[in-house]
């Protein structure tokens, strides 16, 4: 298989990702989409990894994938404060700087 | 219009394998947005990330390979599933539109956005040669080794400054759920004191029937010195009226029964279970 098709892949679970964040509600499976945004960029770093035959697209998606742990624990636990407080896991609640 | 370099060793098992990888991460992509219960779509969601997993085995990146099943699929979604249980399994998204259209602008942006990048990859990549990994892979003697090596030499500030960020997130996540409590933690003494002090009796009270002639519902217990005790009949026969009286003999029963009166007689027993709440 060609790098092409990995980056189409790539490109296409990308969108599939903001596909999800755009319409999804619940601040869980937002935030599920934004992991899949992650790896399919972690998929593209491979794929240029592997064309341009030096190993350092796959340290940067290791790297990618460090950050990404670290973003889902801070996160979810602003989801569970969010909760808390509002009782509610959807992001169309939490409206109260408009007013 | 594909550039035909091979990215691997060019065979027909990788073609087979990225393709049934590759629908499949996409159907579960799919899946992680049309699902409308949040656990389904984490389901899904991992179901991809394996798949990428096997993909990234497939490109000659076992470590990758490996971490993204350990972290993305073990720790991760773990984690999501592990959240959704406290947040409420059964919080479903709700299906009103709070902007007018936005689902189907969102379908379309992504959509266009997808043939924007699919467009500029497709004529980037027209001619590009693959080098492949081999050569890489072997100079440290594998994979692992490899990007050990650069995460050790090139890459050693940002390692630095990744675990400054691991430490921050967990104390962060730590801070963010710690509740302060308000008033003093009631422990097993308290709870201990607060029961005996009360002056209620604290142990279970002789079932209705215990040590009578009787084991139906509505004969009180009795005392060792022979009195009944009225809270071992349910409260509702108490309020009725149809509590058995203990103190009267077979005989009298039957003969009561048989003359079609009540069970229940103005026995003196009968009298001191009631409380004279009649009179």
């Amino acid at each position: 298989m060609t790098t092409t098709h990995y980056v189409v892949l790539s490109a296409v679970l990308f969108s599939l990702g903001v596909i999800g964040v755009l319409i999804r509600r619940n601040a869980i499976v937002v935030f599920m989409c934004v992991e899949m945004m992650l790896n399919a960029s972690n998929l593209a770093f491979v794929a240029f990894s592997v064309q341009h035959g030096n190993l350092d697209g796959q340290t940067i998606a290791f790297f990618v994938m460090v950050v990404a742990a670290a973003e889902v624990v801070v996160g979810l636990a602003i989801i569970m404060m969010i909760y808390r407080t509002r009782r509610s896991a959807s992001v169309d609640e939490p409206s109260l700087l408009k007013y | 219009m594909i550039s035909a370099a091979p990215v691997a060793a060019p065979s027909m098992g990788a073609d087979i394998l990225f393709w049934v990888c590759a629908v499949f991460a996409v159907l579960g992509a799919i899946g992680m947005i049309t699902f409308r219960k949040a656990v389904h779509s984490a389901l899904s969601v991992a179901f991809t990330m394996v798949n990428l997993a096997v993909l990234y085995v497939a490109m000659s990146a076992p470590f990758l390979g490996m971490v993204q099943v350990i972290v993305y699929t073990g720790a991760v979604m773990m984690l999501f599933v592990f959240v959704m249980m406290i947040v409420g399994v059964d919080a479903s998204d709700s299906l009103v539109e709070t902007i007018r259209g936005q689902r189907w602008a969102a379908l379309v942006l992504a959509v266009a956005f997808c043939a924007l990048l699919i467009g500029a990859i497709v004529n980037g990549q027209q001619g590009a040669e693959s080098v492949g990994l081999d050569a890489a892979n072997s100079v440290d003697g594998g994979n692992v080794q490899g990007i050990a090596h650069l995460i050790f030499t090139r890459y050693i500030v940002a390692f630095e400054v990744t675990s400054a960020l691991l430490i921050t997130a967990a104390l962060g996540a730590m801070m963010l759920t710690h509740r302060e409590r308000h008033s003093p933690k009631v422990g097993q003494e308290i709870r201990s004191r607060l029961r005996f002090s009360s002056g209620v009796h604290p142990g279970n009270l002789p079932a209705a029937g215990s040590y009578s002639r009787h084991n139906a519902v509505d004969t009180p217990a009795l005392l060792p010195d022979g009195t009944p005790v009225a809270e071992s009949v349910p409260g509702s026969l108490m309020a009725r009226g149809s509590e058995r009286a203990v103190n009267i003999t077979n005989e009298q029963e039957t003969r009561i029964i048989s003359e079609g009166d009540s069970v229940i007689s103005d026995d003196q027993g009968f009298e001191q279970l009631r409380g004279g709440e009649n009179e």
